[in-house]
């Protein structure tokens, strides 16, 4: 009886294994991408007045969608809290994740999760008043500081503080919205979280130019689209989509560009080979030679995608920084498409 | 009048004098100013102090609501508007985000060609309980609230229209069953049938029955996905259909935590302590999370189901527990008396115990109710997009980052209407259903 039921449940797991191993099957299957996005973060992901999905991971989706199912708009947007994203990717709720996540050591192994790659190098940096008159971060001896508990960032502050031999008084908030309201009622003199989410809150602000991100960066936080681990095939699919879309900005390849440049080969091999004009790479991964096409159209290049939900062009108006190519000092260093 | 009283009594008036007006001190809103405010030395303090925080606390915020701008794209272009209105730092609301969401507040991300159908189905809804809650109103409605639950969900998820028809085939057939097999069987076997036939019917043939019928006869409206369920329309399906689904669950219990059968009353009191004994939020992720796990992979059972599901469980056993202590005020005479009059049980129940039980429970089961549908709010800690989520998703957005005050004042006005709504109908049950003093 005993031994029935553990082979049962052997049995069943394995077909649970079975039916997720070929992810790219069920999405053709079901003519949708299941992506897991933020439930709301500016800049990130968000919806627009008509509840369409906006933002900088949103694109990672729709570039996926593009890519395999040929249609950028073919996406259930499935938005997940920071506590159960996890769960859901691996309970097979949704089939990619692209919900802001660092990539650490923890989540890549013991949650089982395979990252696709890193799509914006975050890092966590410090909010002050100008009138503060604090150049860096080194100065904030003895100052309060508004911090998210029970995150990362909590633990990187206290490192931070430590190695540098100063003091600090938290002031616990439980999320953004808090944070930005108790920072600008003076109950903290800084407010510390990733830097593109202080960025974000700046642009808020009635009087941005006020305030000041400090230029010290105190952590690494690379963000990165997900997927379950096990399935490769479908890792490489999300992790390629990823690349063509950074290798593209490298290749000069856009989104108004794109179309002309795949009608026929060009003078560079390698973006004849990126977008199908030469050699088999879709076969490679399972799908067609225009995968890289249509996943250029729908989204743009990495470049393109930066400028329309985070650059200067925006409120957000972040510079390039880490996440520039890297032949302009990023840190963006696509492997080659051979 | 008589010779006698013209010499006892020297003076008689025999006209009636004209009615005066009361001094001006004891009447009208100058009385009532006297009598409650300022009736004493302690009282003209209290009300002067409180008079002047009412002042502190709105001298602010009536302006700043008053001043409010209601045509802006984003909450920068309110600003220059204020600026330019009010001059530069003035407080003034940026109403404009609800009248450029209000859509997503109202219905999420429901089709806007559909929007006409989330109301109509609440419309359908409101029409199908005033047979039940308004005792006057002609019987015959009653086949109204039978078909509404059909409607009502056809309405609002859309597809053909033969899928809830088939469903509802299913409850035919097996009153169908019930009248044949216990009238040659008896009322047990009877039962078993009536459980047994639908449950098959619903199994083999409902799925391939609506496809055939979806395709001989394609009526139908375009289907709309769980998922784009948001804003009130998200917390008003949820609370309708925990409220609705959890009073008779509720009532069960009460009644099998308080009878004499030993497994029955275990299993219901194990039953309602154990959902009373964890909050609402761990069962909500229980939904989300854990049963995805329990499932078979690939399994879409549907998050907004699982939800109503928990919610109408977890609000049963309140129910449960607020109607037995209707039962428990009931004198033990009532329940005697049933006894002597030779009623069984599910008759002594309907007739004489529940009318009485549930008319003392009233305050308590619109206090559940109300306690319930504001909790539907908890659904934004797994990502649905209740009216709270979905303000704080609207804030995520580059154009309305920073609002705050305007989308939480809507958000609480609304609930405000529907609860106050509520509390009104149950104070008019009350007073209606009122035996003693008469």
């Amino acid at each position: 009886m005993k031994r029935s039921v553990v082979l049962g449940t052997l049995a069943l797991a394995g077909l649970a294994g079975a039916a997720q191993a070929a992810t790219l099957d069920d999405v053709k299957a079901r003519d949708a991408l299941n992506c897991g996005v933020n439930p709301g973060l500016t800049g990130f992901a968000a919806p627009n007045a008509e509840g369409v999905w906006e933002g900088f991971d949103v694109d990672v989706c729709r570039a996926v969608a593009a890519a395999v199912l040929g249609d950028a708009t073919k996406v259930n947007y499935v938005p997940l809290s920071g506590e159960t994203r996890f769960t859901a990717l691996a309970a097979g709720e949704v089939d990619l994740l692209a919900r802001n996540s660092t990539w650490t050591f923890s989540r890549d192994t013991d949650l089982n999760l395979d990252f696709a790659g890193v799509n914006y190098y975050d890092g966590q940096g410090f909010l002050v008043p100008s009138a503060l008159g604090v150049t860096s971060a080194t100065e904030l001896d003895g100052a309060t500081v508004c911090i998210q508990t029970g995150t990362t960032t909590e633990l990187n502050l206290a490192d931070f503080f430590r190695v540098n031999n100063i003091s600090y008084t938290p002031v616990p908030i439980a999320n953004d919205a808090e944070g930005r309201q108790q920072y600008l009622a003076g109950a903290c003199d800084t407010y510390t979280t990733d830097a593109s989410g202080l960025a974000s809150v700046r642009t808020t602000f009635e009087n941005p130019e006020e305030h000041v991100i400090l230029p010290e960066i105190i952590s690494k936080e690379p963000l990165g689209p997900a997927v379950r681990h096990g399935d490769n095939d479908w890792a490489d699919i999300a992790r390629w989509t990823l690349n063509a879309l950074i290798v593209a900005e490298e290749l000069g390849v856009t989104s108004a560009n794109v179309a002309e440049m795949a009608a026929a080969p060009t003078e560079n091999p390698e973006i004849n080979r990126l977008l199908g004009t030469e050699g088999e790479m879709g076969a490679m991964i399972g799908l067609d030679n225009q995968w890289a096409v249509r996943a250029i159209e729908a989204t743009g290049n990495y470049g393109e995608i930066f400028e329309r939900h985070l650059g200067e062009s925006t409120p957000i108006g972040l510079a390039r920084g880490l996440n520039a190519q890297w032949t302009n000092g990023g840190l963006l260093y696509a492997p080659p498409f051979r | 009048m008589s010779d006698l009283h013209s010499q006892t009594v020297a003076y008689s008036r025999d006209t009636m004098l004209p009615p005066v007006p009361p001094p001006r001190r004891e009447a009208g809103a100058v009385r009532w100013l006297r009598e409650n405010l300022f009736s004493g030395p302690l009282n003209i303090i209290l009300t002067i102090l409180a008079i002047w925080v009412l002042w502190l606390a709105l001298r602010d915020v009536l302006p700043w609501a008053w001043r409010g701008i209601w045509n802006a794209g984003s909450i920068s272009e309110c600003r220059t508007i204020r600026d330019q209105l009010y001059g530069e730092g003035t407080s003034a609301a940026c109403w404009a985000v609800i009248r450029a969401r209000w859509q997503q507040l109202v219905f999420g991300f429901y089709p806007a060609s559909e929007l006409w159908r989330p109301p109509l189905a609440l419309v359908v809804f409101l029409l199908a309980v005033l047979p039940i809650l308004f005792a006057d109103l002609p019987r015959r409605l009653l086949w109204l609230t039978a078909a509404a639950p059909f409607l009502i969900v056809w309405l609002l998820w859309g597809g053909p229209i033969w899928g809830p028809v088939a469903v509802a085939l299913g409850f035919g057939l097996g009153w169908l069953a019930w009248r044949i097999v216990a009238r040659a069987g008896g009322p047990l076997l009877g039962a078993v049938a009536a459980i047994l036939v639908p449950v098959l019917y619903w199994i083999f043939v409902d799925a391939p029955l609506t496809a055939a019928l979806a395709r001989i006869l394609p009526i139908g409206l375009t289907p709309v996905r769980s998922s784009d369920f948001g804003g009130f329309t998200l917390s008003i399906v949820i609370g309708l259909s925990g409220i609705t689904l959890s009073l008779p669950l509720g009532i069960l219990l009460a009644l099998a935590r308080r009878s004499e059968m030993f497994i029955i009353s275990k299993v219901a009191v194990i039953y309602i302590e154990v959902i009373r004994g964890v909050p609402l939020i761990v069962w909500l992720l229980v939904a989300q999370v854990l049963l995805n796990y329990f499932l078979p992979s690939g399994t879409n059972f549907d998050i907004l189901l699982r939800v109503i599901i928990m919610v109408t469980l977890f609000s049963s056993a309140y129910i449960a527990e607020v109607i037995r202590g209707g039962l428990a005020a009931l004198p033990r005479g009532q329940y005697e008396a049933a006894d002597a009059l030779g009623l069984g049980y599910w008759q002594a129940m309907q007739l004489i115990v529940l009318p009485q039980a549930l008319k003392i429970s009233i305050p308590g089961i619109v206090n559940s109710f109300i306690g319930l549908f504001k909790d539907t709010t908890l659904v934004s800690i797994i990502s649905l997009f209740d009216p709270m989520r979905m303000s704080s998703t609207i804030r995520a957005t580059t154009e309305w980052g920073g609002i705050y005050w305007e989308l939480y004042i809507f958000v609480a006005a609304v609930f405000f209407v529907f609860c106050f709504a509520m509390s009104r109908y149950s104070m008019w049950l009350e007073q209606r259903l009122e035996r003693s003093h008469r």
